[in-house]
């Protein structure tokens, strides 16, 4: 009997525990190399073709990456602008629809139980978007505020389209006057007869735009922008979590779980991390209204830093991957590398560390001790870093407006 | 200079008015806000009927602390007297608890030596954990001098004022149930059941439920600092007054407060709900913590986990109030006049408690309600006109979380303790002038006490010492600073005993003096 005609409705399918996207039909005919994933259990991509030619997608061309799996929250009731200033350390009481921002929050120590980019759709009406499930928290911190929480990840499509010629791309697809879009901003488009949201976000450090739609229009938004392929005008190419990974950190963007121990997800004491100690001291306001963490973190801002997430520029060619940090060559261990990329574009090695610091300093020199193999032969050997007070790599066209221009 | 700062204490309950006097000994400037017209809380006198009074919705007074009447210049010398507990039986064959003996026409020998042993020993366990009930409860995580110390002199009481093996002993039984321990010392039914309902009194838990050998330890650490008589019972509450405005408390009354005043992440007044704005230094507050933080500082100034520790604490109270004024005595099978002054409790044995229970866990109130009762007019006939009389019955369990809600089951339950009391004193239910019914919703409103749970909150092991009310506000400072709580939310909990009062002035004493 063929497998097809059995009916399988009732047993659970180990091939199918995943959950499709939206652009499922689609993501699965460009996965040629069948390389899934789970992101937050959906079926996921790390891979579409080969790494290589997706980097450079993002880099050179055009980008697209199916964004459906990431968390998303509606936060809307007369309470809503009080209930987010009350969970995020920025101050959010003055963005206005229309609007998107950074934003982390923390429980009562003040560490960071996650990160995510704030859309205030309409008056008192908001999308949270989150790297891990963040309903509990949300939920928890809801009480006192007269205020209602959605989970809408299941609920909206969305598709970042990225690199250098995104804008060209939507517009010829046929989304109009994007020229007007500044960073941040989210704006109500139509493509054809489909409703369009589009925000000038990204994960990449370059030019780059995140369209929003109902699911039953997902696959119409996959075809308007890949048929511009098929006429031969622009290349584009799905990506996958891998490329993804590697643009992230050229653009110095921490990846919580990766980076970081999440709050809720650390059991060790001293494993979890506040913004300071993630670099993100820029995101904590304490002019405004009382938030989770706020006395904790200013209990925190009195003394000297204990340790700091760094961006490192690595010497030479061997990959630091998981790397010990020394504060010299065969010296004292003072930390970790967190995440590593070769950049292509770059032509160095850029990482993230976990790096201690010493009455509030970082430390003068940074070595990594490497481990690599040559012809099945391990070898190790010591390399410099250099920290990078910038992100490795941010295009000036990603902040431009119209970005054309440049 | 530390002198001139002012306070302002939120709830004039008997912990409120112990907290404001030791303050205003000390120096500060003491306002206190009572949102009824009198003070004194529970433990306050009123009338429920035209001509009849109740001596308060705390009947029974042990416990009050001898060192604080000291300090406060009142004198218990007349006031003092041992309560006898008399277990009512149908056919009037009573069981009466007394201190050190238990009387009963038809006790084994075996329950009487037990009793004894049994008293003092568990009356050793309850002296031994006196070092944490008179202190700051220890933090265990960050601990300074004051904590380890505290720590210290518990261990030295345990090990050492206890001994090797009754510290054993206690250890063993300390969080297990009163039933199993009950049916391991005594034959009698009848004693089973009336040690069984005192251990669970004024809880949401039943005589299996875990943790009830220290809900009776702390009863038992009660009684074992002194008993007011029945008479006294009334007078504390002005007791407690007098002594507040004779050290220059200003009290004012009829002042419901709306919101404590947050500035700068620090307290910095009240508001009434008038609308007038009192400002001051320090807020401390009398109402449980629920009260405190949900309703009147608002989870808008706190963290959020800390907000929901406290909605998660335990302190739906199970227990109705009921004033009857009556118009003859009740005639009790077989309580003769010398037992004038006693308790009277219905809970003929342990199974009965258990099913009174069972019903509380399924938002049910008992079919066969457990009671205490009182006639307070019996020893002060001031209570009830001439010939009249006041019972005051505390009956378990009413959950504050009814199925069928309350109103609509106010009568039926009135009914089911009229028709327990009346199979004992067949006089009482034709001598009902007037019934006064206090579901947990009553005592919620009334005294402004979330859930009307008597003591602001379960008194489980996890809801103690440093985890009372919750962890991150059990040293009697709150996250907010210049926020306390004094309270019986705050260690060592309940009962009027003025021990949180107490413990809350001398955490501000010592900590602005610092």
């Amino acid at each position: 009997m063929n497998i097809r005609d059995q009916d399988l409705s009732t047993s659970i399918d180990h091939r199918e525990v995943l959950q499709p996207s939206p652009f499922q039909a689609r993501v699965d005919e460009h996965g040629l190399v069948q390389n899934w994933m789970s992101w937050n259990g959906y079926k996921t991509a790390r891979v579409y073709d080969t790494l290589a030619s997706e980097y450079f997608a993002v880099r050179s061309t055009c980008s697209v990456m199916d964004l459906t799996p990431m968390e998303k929250y509606r936060i809307s009731g007369p309470q809503a602008k009080a209930f987010l200033n009350r969970l995020v350390t920025r101050d959010i009481s003055n963005l206005k629809p229309g609007r998107v921002t950074y934003v982390i929050w923390c429980n009562d120590e003040g560490k960071v139980l996650d990160d995510g980019t704030l859309f205030h759709l309409r008056e008192g009406d908001y999308r949270l978007c989150a790297q891990h499930h963040q309903l509990d928290w949300l939920l928890l911190s809801s009480l006192g505020f007269d205020v209602s929480i959605e989970h809408e990840t299941h609920e909206v499509a969305a598709l970042a389209v990225q690199g250098p010629t995104a804008f060209a791309v939507l517009t010829h697809a046929g989304i109009a006057d994007l020229n007007v879009v500044k960073p941040f901003d989210n704006v109500a488009r139509t493509l054809g007869d489909i409703d369009v949201m589009v925000s000038r976000t990204g994960f990449t450090g370059d030019l780059g735009y995140e369209c929003w739609v109902d699911p039953k229009d997902a696959l119409a938004l996959w075809d308007a922008i890949f048929a511009l392929k098929q006429q031969g005008l622009f290349d584009i190419r799905p990506i996958g979590l891998g490329a993804l990974d590697m643009v992230r950190i050229e653009a110095g963007f921490i990846m919580p779980g990766d980076d970081f121990n999440t709050a809720e997800t650390a059991v060790r004491a001293d494993r979890d991390r506040s913004p300071y100690e993630l670099g993100l001291g820029w995101l904590v306001n304490f002019d405004k209204p009382y938030f989770t963490g706020k006395q904790a973190l200013i209990a925190e801002r009195a003394r000297p830093a204990k340790r700091q997430l760094l961006k490192l520029i690595v010497e030479g060619n061997k990959p630091p991957q998981d790397a010990f940090l020394y504060d010299s060559k065969n010296g004292s261990r003072i930390g970790t590398i967190t995440s590593c990329v070769w950049s292509p574009i770059l032509k160095t090695n850029v990482t993230l560390a976990d790096v201690t610091f010493t009455d509030g300093e970082p430390p003068s020199e940074i070595w990594a001790e490497i481990y690599y193999q040559k012809e099945l032969e391990w070898r190790a050997t010591w390399a410099k870093c250099r920290i990078s007070e910038k992100a490795f790599w941010i295009h000036p066209r990603s902040s431009a407006t119209p970005p054309n221009n440049l | 200079m530390t002198k001139s700062r002012s306070v302002i204490v939120v709830g004039g309950g008997h912990n409120g008015l112990v907290c404001a006097t030791y303050l205003a000994r000390a120096g500060y400037s003491v306002d206190l806000i009572e949102a009824r017209d009198t003070v004194g809380g529970a433990a306050s006198s009123y009338s429920f009927a035209e001509g009849y009074r109740t001596p308060g919705l705390a009947h029974v007074i042990y416990g009050l602390n001898q060192k604080i009447c000291r300090d406060l210049n009142i004198d218990l010398s007349t006031m003092i007297a041992d309560v006898d507990t008399i277990a009512l039986d149908l056919d009037g064959d009573h069981i009466t608890l007394q201190r050190d003996q238990v009387l009963g026409a038809h006790l084994s020998s075996q329950d009487h030596s037990a009793f004894k042993a049994f008293k003092g020993e568990f009356r050793a366990y309850a002296k031994a954990l006196e070092p944490l009930m008179m202190n700051t409860p220890p933090r265990l995580k960050d601990m300074d001098r004051g904590d380890k110390f505290t720590l210290a002199k518990l261990g030295w009481s345990l090990r050492f004022g206890l001994g090797a093996e009754s510290m054993r002993e206690f250890l063993r039984v300390g969080g297990i149930n009163i039933y199993d321990v009950l049916n391991e010392l005594f034959d009698s039914p009848a004693l089973k059941g009336a040690l069984s309902a005192d251990a669970v009194l004024g809880q949401h838990m039943g005589p299996r439920t875990p943790n009830t050998v220290l809900t009776f330890l702390h009863r038992l650490w009660g009684e074992h600092q002194n008993q007011l008589s029945l008479s006294a019972t009334s007078l504390i509450a002005d007791k407690l007054e007098a002594a507040a405005r004779s050290v220059g408390v200003r009290i004012k009354t009829r002042a419901p407060v709306k919101r404590i005043l947050v500035e700068n992440e620090r307290t910095c007044g009240v508001e009434l709900a008038s609308g007038e704005r009192l400002s001051g230094d320090i807020v401390v507050s009398n109402a449980d913590a629920k009260t405190t933080f949900l309703d009147l500082v608002g989870a808008e100034h706190l963290d959020a986990m800390f907000c929901h520790r406290v909605n998660s604490v335990r302190q739906n109270g199970s227990v109705a109030k009921l004033h009857f004024a009556l118009s003859e005595r009740p005639n009790f099978k077989g309580i003769t006049d010398s037992q004038k002054g006693a308790r009277l409790l219905i809970a003929p044995d342990m199974r009965y408690v258990e099913h009174a229970f069972n019903h509380a866990k399924y938002g049910e109130f008992s079919e066969h309600p457990v009671l205490e009762m009182t006639i307070p007019s019996l020893v002060d006939s001031s209570l009830a006109p001439k010939g009249h009389h006041v019972l005051s019955v505390n009956a378990s369990f009413a959950p504050y979380k009814l199925k069928a809600g309350w109103k609509a089951s106010r009568e039926a339950f009135v009914e089911r303790v009229v028709e327990t009391i009346s199979n004992y004193a067949n006089n009482f239910s034709d001598s009902i002038v007037a019934t006064e019914l206090l579901t947990p919703e009553d005592i919620e409103q009334r005294f402004s006490i979330k859930g009307g749970h008597w003591h602001q909150g379960e008194m489980g092991i996890d809801q103690l010492f440093m985890m009372r009310p919750v962890h991150g506000a059990a040293q009697y400072e709150t996250p907010l600073n210049g926020l306390f709580l004094c309270g019986a939310s705050a260690h060592p909990g309940g009962g009027i005993t003025g021990v949180p009062g107490h413990n809350a002035a001398q955490r501000i004493i010592r900590g602005v003096a610092k």
